[in-house]
């Protein structure tokens, strides 16, 4: 009789102390909860009073685009795409599609809008070219347990920072001043800016190796490069190969918008047909683009699978 | 020491054939890469005319550039045709409406003299002759007859022209003299009237001075007080403008955080629809699935210039923009960890009897809250960056104010003042994210610890 008396009491202790954590941890979930919906609404009304136009003047009007956008002849985004004569063409740039062209030889051409797309792609790709050959070296003089000397590794770490946090929008307008307005200057902005994301990525990468073949290499007397080059490159080859791959996903985008600035590429002439209200146009660049960026996307994870496995892959996203 | 045999080599390389004898494909693939990668490269280079491009590059703009960023000039113009000489400035110079420097100094003998950098650069001239004098060298200029005539040698500094001679005086400015005109353009380390401009009341006067006006002198503009009309003019300060600079920079941060707040909070619920082990429809998973790639391969470039046509240029369509492509990035991050979680827990809720929502509640929630809210987190972070490129497509914010800044080539302290900004906004909020995630991994750390020593 005691005994099961002594049971329940301990057991109603037990069930107090749980009661009152919880309602302390609830506490602060609703408060923080509540923090975020105040600070939702504040926001909300500062970016509508912020903008030209308000949200609920705007809202009925939210679908007007479609009245451009959709094509009376849905085969004119086709020709659009791949630079074919269009009979809607009365001599405005709206349906003027052969005008583009590139003509590689005689009556060869590549379509305009293939080769801005190749021309983003480009710039993505040799930027993270960049930021790639740049950033291994910097990564393993940033490791902590790869270089001992702490002021080589703080000035490192901090230009890499530097080049992570500075915006790009403003390296691709200093280079646009001596390069000329272009896609080498978003190459440029581009790169540098990988150069820093993706060394921050390796330096973590690299301090998180197993340390037992560098240590075997040091026994045997390996200098600082064979052993940075036998013992932890191929620990970290995969991983490096996996961000740099997420890398040119983002850089893809990232080109595209630069191009909407001047630095070349699909942007650009994505900006003026909406801004013109090309319906067909429009269509035909986000249809391209798309789908560009969908294959890039659909590739990358593919090879990110087959490198690195599922699990390194969802630390990534 | 002992040496291997031939024997002995012969049975290693039977033992492990897989490293001994790999297939071609494996062995040479790493060259294969790199030939690849050079022979792009190659074609890059071809593809962007990238000598052409940097033959006519001017890199010798870049130091001016950079100087520019932390230093502004003043640039007096003397007439030397008119009667009397006497210096000009420019309208909207940084000395103000009267302008009386002391490094514009009018000699007893009527020469003008002007230090470009104290006594050690200096011009002095008058109608018919000027004085080069820099780097310890003297340079005499006659400006009888026509054009300006250097007479002796020119050194290297000094560039002669048809009908102007330009000396370049390094860092601290240049000179150019015509028949008729003295133009010198003289530099100054720092950023001019970056707390009050010219038109301010409080321009020109020092800290000390400002200071005891604001707590105890005679309101300057009857009606308001000291203080206020301080702060009004350094707010609404013409040349840095930072009343517009913060304004713009708080939409910038406003649009990163109502981005990706509703992104999360659209693809929350989502996400428990497109995770294969939670829902039972294998179509709505992969109709969900495929249009949160649609969000995200729609570039975030795309929706800005459509809501940007949509609501007009403002902070609202680059909220929406970046909402619009959250719901994307995070619906997946968000669907694949709820694919990674561990049944055991929801099996053991399932048990109970509980119903639907409540087994995700209470079997799924606690495991997957803290992933979410990390990698919320993360895309917040990232997005305050992103938030800086999208605004320059006129979707509001910092973006447009710095590409317009840049566009002239003439205000780049301006823009360097608008980086430090963005870095600092970058900076902070880098931090507090990095600190949150911390004190999140922190306490999934010691729940993981806690379980385990339960067993």
């Amino acid at each position: 009789m005691t005994s099961a008396t002594l049971h329940s009491d301990a057991t109603r202790q037990q069930a107090d102390a749980w009661r009152r954590q919880t309602s302390v941890r609830r506490f602060y979930t609703a408060l923080g909860v509540g923090l975020l919906l105040v600070a939702m609404c504040a926001t909300m009304w500062f970016a509508d009073e912020a903008n030209a136009g308000h949200f609920f003047d705007r809202l009925p009007h939210i679908l007007d685009f479609l009245s451009w956008l959709i094509p009376k002849d849905w085969n004119d985004v086709w020709r659009a795409l791949f630079d074919i004569a269009s009979p809607s063409d009365k001599g405005t740039q709206e349906f003027n599609f052969p005008l583009g062209r590139v003509y590689v030889w005689g009556g060869f051409y590549i379509p305009e809008y293939f080769e801005l797309m190749l021309t983003t792609v480009n710039v993505a790709l040799v930027s993270t070219f960049i930021g790639f050959v740049f950033a291994v070296p910097f990564s393993f003089i940033a490791a902590r347990n790869l270089t001992p000397s702490p002021i080589l590794r703080l000035i490192v770490k901090r230009f890499m920072e530097l080049l992570r946090a500075f915006p790009e929008i403003v390296i691709a307008g200093l280079f646009a001043a001596i390069v000329s307005i272009g896609p080498v200057a978003a190459i440029i902005a581009i790169g540098l800016h990988s150069i820093g994301a993706l060394g921050k990525l390796f330096y973590e990468i690299n301090e998180n190796i197993d340390m037992r073949p560098e240590e075997g290499l040091r026994a045997v007397g390996a200098n600082w490069f064979e052993r940075v080059r036998f013992a932890d490159l191929p620990q970290v080859l995969p991983n490096f190969m996996s961000y740099t791959l997420l890398r040119i996903e983002i850089n893809v985008r990232i080109s595209t918008i630069m191009g909407a600035v001047g630095g070349g590429g699909i942007g650009e002439e994505l900006k003026l047909a909406i801004s013109r209200g090309f319906g067909a146009k429009t269509l035909a660049l986000v249809l391209l683009l798309f789908i560009t960026i969908f294959l890039v996307d659909q590739f990358s994870a593919w090879l990110r699978r087959k490198l690195v496995g599922e699990q390194a892959f969802l630390m990534s996203a | 020491m002992s040496t291997i045999t031939a024997d002995e080599i012969s049975a290693i390389e039977k033992r492990h054939p897989h490293i001994f004898q790999r297939p071609a494909y494996k062995r040479f693939w790493p060259l294969l890469l790199v030939a690849g990668t050079v022979l792009y490269l190659g074609y890059a280079l071809w593809f962007f005319s990238l000598p052409q491009v940097l033959r006519e590059s001017h890199w010798e703009r870049l130091p001016l550039f950079l100087s520019q960023w932390i230093s502004y000039d003043l640039q007096p113009e003397f007439r030397l045709d008119q009667p009397e000489i006497t210096p000009k400035y420019p309208r909207f110079s940084a000395l103000g409406e009267n302008p009386n420097p002391d490094w514009v100094i009018k000699n007893p003998d009527g020469t003008y003299t002007v230090q470009i950098d104290g006594d050690a650069k200096f011009v002095t001239f008058d109608k018919t002759k000027a004085t080069l004098t820099a780097n310890g060298v003297t340079v005499p200029i006659r400006l009888t007859g026509g054009k300006p005539v250097v007479t002796g040698p020119a050194p290297d500094w000094v560039t002669v022209h048809d009908d102007e001679i330009v000396a370049k005086m390094g860092f601290a400015g240049e000179v150019r003299v015509t028949v008729d005109r003295v133009k010198v353009r003289k530099r100054f380390l720092g950023w001019a009237n970056f707390v009050f401009d010219t038109r301010s009341p409080f321009f020109g006067k020092p800290a000390g001075e400002v200071m005891s006006l604001i707590v105890s002198g005679p309101e300057l503009q009857p009606g308001t007080s000291n203080l206020a009309l301080a702060a009004d003019n350094i707010w609404n300060n013409a040349q840095w403008q930072h009343g517009d600079v913060w304004t713009k920079l708080l939409q910038t941060i406003v649009m990163a955080f109502l981005g990706t707040l509703l992104g999360g909070i659209v693809a929350f619920p989502l996400a428990f629809f497109a995770a294969r082990n939670i829902t039972p429809s294998g179509l709505l998973s992969q109709v969900l699935k495929r249009f949160f790639d649609f969000m995200r391969s729609v570039d975030m470039l795309i929706w800005a210039l459509f809501f940007t046509r949509a609501f007009g240029p403002g902070p609202l369509a680059g909220s929406a923009a970046i909402f619009f492509t959250e719901i994307g990035t995070l619906g997946k991050t968000y669907s694949e960890a709820l694919e990674n979680i561990d049944d055991k827990a929801r099996e053991g809720v399932l048990s109970t009897g509980a119903n639907g929502i409540l087994v995700q509640r209470y079997g799924v929630l606690p495991e997957v809250v803290p992933i979410f809210i990390s990698q919320t987190l993360y895309q917040w972070e990232s997005n305050t960056r992103g938030a800086t490129i999208i605004g320059a497509v006129g979707a509001g914010g910092i973006g447009l104010k710095l590409w317009e800044a840049m566009r002239t080539n003439s205000n780049w302290a301006n823009v360097f003042y608008m980086v430090l900004l963005t870095l600092l906004v970058v900076f902070v909020f880098d931090n507090i994210s990095n600190f949150l995630r911390r004190r999140l991994s922190r306490t999934l750390h010691d729940y993981n610890r806690l379980q385990a020593e339960r067993g």
